[in-house]
């Protein structure tokens, strides 16, 4: 595949978005996708290791030309600090999914707990009339789980947005400690 | 000591003393005095009822312009802004008020135009629960400022007010909104201002990297036939001096965008012309010859580039730009340089060679006999039939020396004006490029009347979009601001009559005016106007109108289904460009 080709075919890019934790971010980032009517295929927002910075971990299908000149509007957004892309094999990413099932059909002999083990899902809460059973992993480990819980008949299902750590070693505090220090705040003509 | 000196003594004393517990209007107005503003154009209304109010007390400290809609009064802002370089402000109040906005915000967006647009809100209490004239205006505003931010209490007033000026006067320039519910325009605290320098998360201008720079001068001194790109911003760094002796230096030739125009004088032995869809055919054809291309302080917008893929494959590209964003996202550049052009060029005059490129600008200029003998000949100087919009211009270039600011709307009217108009003075071209705004020119000319009254500001205008915007001849009566205003009337929405004629087989689909009276119109507002069809007595009424006292409106029948030559069709290449 050439280099353009490579640039244009559509796969999946998680993005590493840091922002100050003030109202109207998470409006200001899906516009610009809305805008080039891409998909946000899953969202999360958390704290981040510093104080009072948010971590939006954002999951999208496109190509990699698109999603750089996305990432470059993000950083254009005054109160984002740093947007980061990475491909699968850049980051450790999780998701969570909480399964409800009836009480009855544990009670029917030993599937669904040999089931749960087996996957590396756990159970969470034992209610008279319901189970609740946690599983961390890929959307393709938690979807293999809920595939063999249907036929248990599932009440409820829902699997939150990827969080992902990148494996690279850069330091988010001293990552903000440099852009507090930089001097692109002004403008500043050299003579030459 | 004189009043004024009192004044600023006073001022001074609210803005350091720590104790000074003022309103929240008061307070904004005492932001916007500590950011040098002097001009606001705005439309009051009852979320922004206290902030008037305040205003009534600073009335000899701020001037306030009313218009008659608020679309009136962000476009002014945005023409007093540009011809100005300062930020321009202006007021609504809630709901419509703000609503009536958003066009000129966007605009101002795509157009990189500083504003600081302030609107009434309703009280902070009431916020969600569609209360009487309650918009949700930082949401529809997201997309179309470069920052926006709502008030609720007056603490946050000197705090968002700093900021705003900050982000809308840095980097690329934008358009900011601050949206002050009533509450808070009310409410009493200790006023104290410190104008913003820093953002930990904004950072505008990114540093120049050497590398690049000498990566680019190679690559410049190494070319054969090199093509300066001028955007608009050259004008907005304040680089048109640098640019000048690059390409004196370099022996470079250059043309502009719609927006950079102005910025080097047209009569410049090596400015060549205008780039775009209505631009000049050498500057369009040699695009694609070139072997290196140097865009400075443009965004290779689709009305420059035509069809992306045909546009200048076999050229390098060195792209001066200071928004990141903007870098790669239309043209591929072999070296970006992000940073401020004015920085970029002062880096890079001393390292490249003195050139000459004679043998290059004489192909352009073999196209330029081709573009004469086939349009511009018969455009300026026809001698018989309706009068043609290019002679009008012509002549206004003439008789103004080309010294005027050229205010122009969108249309036909708007591409021969800035075809023909010899433009010798920066920050003179002011016309809504990246959104295409009709109705723009009357209101942005009262602010680049208002912003520069030293100097003639003529509005070119179509019968169509004067007809947005008309209400304005109001406020430019009210506020006797001396603009000239010339409507070119051809009975038509031109450019849609263009182009249906051209690709639509000539089926005029609702493009036929039925104009009212100009004239009488004008006459009803109380401002000086004339109206002539006839080319006999075309230069008198020119003239008579150029030397009028104040405001002054001047009507001329033109050509009825007149096209704009050149033109590259819409999605084709520059190379494909039209002559006929
Ligand atoms: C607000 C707005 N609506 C519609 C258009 C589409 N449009 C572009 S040019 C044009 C015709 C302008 O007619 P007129 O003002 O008479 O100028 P002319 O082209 O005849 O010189 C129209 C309708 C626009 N640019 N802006």
């Amino acid at each position: 595949m050439n280099e353009e080709d490579e640039n244009l075919k559509v796969r999946e890019f998680t993005l590493s978005v840091l922002t100050e934790d003030k109202s109207g971010l998470l409006n200001l980032l899906t516009i610009i996708f809305t805008r080039r009517n891409l998909n946000i295929s899953s969202l999360n927002v958390s704290n981040s290791e510093v104080r009072g910075v948010s971590r939006f971990t954002i999951v999208t299908q496109t190509s990699k030309d698109m999603v750089g000149k996305v990432v470059k509007q993000i950083r254009k957004l005054v109160d984002v600090l740093g947007a980061f892309v990475y491909e699968e094999d850049q980051i450790f990413y999780q998701e969570i999914a909480l399964y409800k099932v009836p009480t009855q059909a544990f009670l029917e002999g030993n599937r669904i707990e040999d089931l749960v083990r087996n996957s590396g899902a756990r159970i969470l809460v034992i209610e008279k009339d319901h189970i609740i059973i946690e599983k961390t992993g890929h959307s393709n480990e938690t979807h293999e789980l809920y595939k063999k819980l249907e036929p248990f008949g599932l009440l409820e299902f829902v699997r939150s947005g990827r969080v992902a750590i990148s494996k690279s070693k850069r330091k988010t505090e001293a990552y903000i400690k440099e852009l507090e220090a930089s001097e692109s705040n002004k403008l500043s003509i050299k003579d030459f | 000591m004189n009043e004024m000196n009192t004044a600023t003594l006073e001022f001074e004393k609210k803005i350091s003393a720590k104790a000074a517990k003022i309103s929240g209007s008061e307070a904004l107005l005492l932001c916007l005095i500590a950011e040098g503003v002097d001009t606001i154009f705005g439309y009051p209304g009852g979320a922004i009822m206290p902030i008037y109010d305040a205003l009534y007390k600073y009335k000899d400290r701020l001037t306030h312009i009313l218009t008659r809609h608020e679309q009136g009064a962000v476009h002014a802002a945005q023409g007093m802004a540009r011809v100005t370089g300062k930020v321009g402000v202006c007021f609504a109040t809630s709901g419509p008020g703000a609503t009536n906005l958003i066009t000129g915000i966007a605009d101002a967006q795509i157009d990189s135009t500083p504003l600081v647009c302030i609107t009434g809100q309703v009280p902070s209490h009431l916020l969600g629960t569609d209360a009487f004239q309650e918009t949700d205006v930082m949401g529809i505003s997201m997309p179309i400022t470069k920052w926006n931010y709502q008030v609720t209490k007056a603490e946050e007033i000197p705090f968002a007010l700093a900021r705003a000026f900050y982000i809308a006067s840095t980097g690329r320039p934008g358009p900011v909104l601050i949206d002050i519910t009533k509450d808070a325009q009310f409410a009493e605290f200790d006023f104290e201002y410190q104008k913003c320098e820093r953002i930990r998360s904004y950072h505008p201008y990114p540093e120049l990297s050497l590398d690049k720079l000498k990566e680019a001068a190679q690559i410049i001194n190494d070319a054969k036939k090199p093509f300066i790109l001028v955007g608009q911003g050259v004008q907005l760094s304040g680089a048109e001096q640098e640019l000048i002796q690059f390409a004196e230096k370099t022996g470079i030739p250059m043309a502009s965008t719609l927006l950079g125009l102005s910025a080097v004088p047209t009569n410049h032995p090596l400015y060549v012309g205008y780039l775009g869809m209505h631009g000049n055919y050498g500057p369009n054809i040699k695009t694609n010859e070139c072997d290196v291309l140097i865009a400075i302080g443009m965004r290779f917008d689709d009305r420059v580039t035509g069809d992306l893929k045909l546009y200048a494959r076999q050229a390098k590209v060195i792209h001066i730009e200071i928004d990141p964003s903007e870098i790669d996202k239309n043209v591929k550049a072999t070296v970006a340089i992000n940073t401020d052009a004015k920085a970029a060029l002062k880096g890079l005059i001393s390292m490249v060679d003195q050139g000459n490129h004679a043998a290059w600008i004489a192909e352009f200029h073999a196209c330029d006999v081709i573009e004469n003998d086939k349009v511009i000949q018969a455009e300026t100087f026809p001698d018989s039939g309706e009068i043609k919009m290019a002679e009008v211009i012509r002549r206004i270039s003439e008789l103004t020396s080309g010294e005027a600011i050229l205010v122009t709307d969108v249309g036909q009217h708007q591409m021969v004006a800035n075809r023909y108009y010899k433009f010798q003075k920066t920050l003179s071209c002011i016309t809504s490029g990246g959104l295409g705004t009709m109705g723009f020119a009357l209101p942005a000319a009262m602010g680049a009347k208002t912003g520069r009254p030293d100097r003639t500001v003529i509005a070119v205008i179509g019968d169509g979009g004067f007809q947005m915007t008309i209400q304005e001849l109001g406020t430019i009566r009210q506020s006797n601001i001396g603009v000239k205003i010339l409507i070119l009337n051809n009975n038509f929405l031109g450019m849609v009559r263009q182009w249906q004629q051209l690709f639509f087989e000539k089926r005029y689909s609702f493009t036929e005016l039925d104009n009212p009276d100009f004239q009488l119109i004008t006459q009803g507002y109380r401002i000086p106007t004339q109206k002539v069809s006839n080319r006999e007595y075309l230069d008198k009424a020119l003239e008579d109108w150029l030397s009028t006292d104040g405001p002054a409106l001047l009507e001329v029948v033109v050509e009825q289904e007149e096209n704009v030559f050149p033109m590259v069709p819409s999605g084709a290449s520059v190379s494909d460009i039209r002559l006929e």
